[in-house]
């Protein structure tokens, strides 16, 4: 167990409720969000981060610390989501990034040019501006509506990724997804939110 | 690790391994393609730029609280076993 575990861990058994509730303060939104791509409402989604806390609690006892604290608890997490879940039965197929490229074919240049697969020059990627533009309201707007409409798996990623600073290992841990998966399933949710900005910032799709 | 990609990478191939590439997740050869080819593209340096804007931006986005309810009930139970 690393000391800061071992601080945690025993802080808890010994009854900080303080140290239980940052816990549960700094955890529990990235647990909403794996349990939600488990589950079909937002109620059962916050039925099982709250059965998921009472198990931590209940096993705090047997906690060994062969995982972090924090991989524990997902992956607890994770098996009362799925139990629960809609889908858990079913296999889904490993992504590819062939059917949903990053940028359409139509913005690199054909076999016929002397530089296939290279940019068009009126394809290339349009500048975005300031950075507190892309930061602005309106823009993360538009990025809260675009991982709204992603699927429920590449939302997942992206959120526990660059929201809430999950490692690629720690998401395919907790999601039972392979490194390959997990890296195509979080480009395909971000491009799809660049493409969203690109269509705000520049007023063009996909540049 | 991602499989080796050739030397003379297109803009097409590699805006797909961008993510690979901010992961650290290629194998040598490949990283050393990716960075040969952004070193002078700035059509591919725009998009690895956008690339990580937008998880940036992804990043600044409001994360959803737990409700306070539940949260309640979660410190009572905590206090009922530990006290």
């Amino acid at each position: 167990m690393t000391g800061r575990d071992a601080d945690l861990v025993s802080d808890l058994r010994s009854g900080d409720e303080s140290a239980f509730a940052r816990l549960v303060d700094l955890w529990s939104p990235a647990m909403l969000s794996v349990a939600r791509s488990f589950v079909r409402s937002h109620a059962s989604a916050e039925d099982v981060v709250q059965e998921t806390w009472i198990a931590v609690l209940d096993g705090l006892s047997s906690f060994r610390g062969d995982a972090s604290l924090r991989t524990w608890t997902f992956r607890i997490l994770a098996n009362q989501a799925r139990r629960r879940g809609r889908d858990d039965a079913r296999v889904v197929p490993a992504e590819t990034l062939a059917d949903d490229p990053s940028y359409p074919p139509s913005s690199f240049r054909d076999a016929a040019d002397p530089w296939p697969g290279h940019w068009r020059s009126n394809a290339m990627p349009a500048d975005w501006g300031p950075e507190d533009q892309v930061l602005s309201r309106e823009a993360l707007a538009a990025v809260q509506a675009a991982l709204a409409e992603l699927p429920d798996r590449q939302r997942v990623v992206v959120e526990l990724r660059d929201v809430h600073d999950l490692s690629s290992a720690e998401v395919c841990e907790v999601l039972a997804i392979s490194p390959q998966n997990q890296r195509v399933l979080l480009h395909r949710g971000r491009t799809r939110v660049r493409r969203r900005l690109a269509a705000l910032l520049t007023g063009e799709e996909d540049r | 690790m991602t499989r080796a990609v050739p030397d003379d990478l297109t803009c097409q191939e590699l805006v797909d391994l961008l993510t690979a590439y901010l992961d650290d997740a290629l194998d040598p050869q490949s990283r050393r393609a990716v960075d040969g080819h952004l070193a002078d593209c700035p059509g591919c340096q725009r998009a690895l730029s956008h690339l990580r804007l937008s998880a940036r931006a992804v990043r600044a986005t409001e994360v959803e609280a737990l409700d306070p309810a539940v949260r309640e009930n979660l410190l009572m139970a905590f206090r009922r076993r530990f006290r």
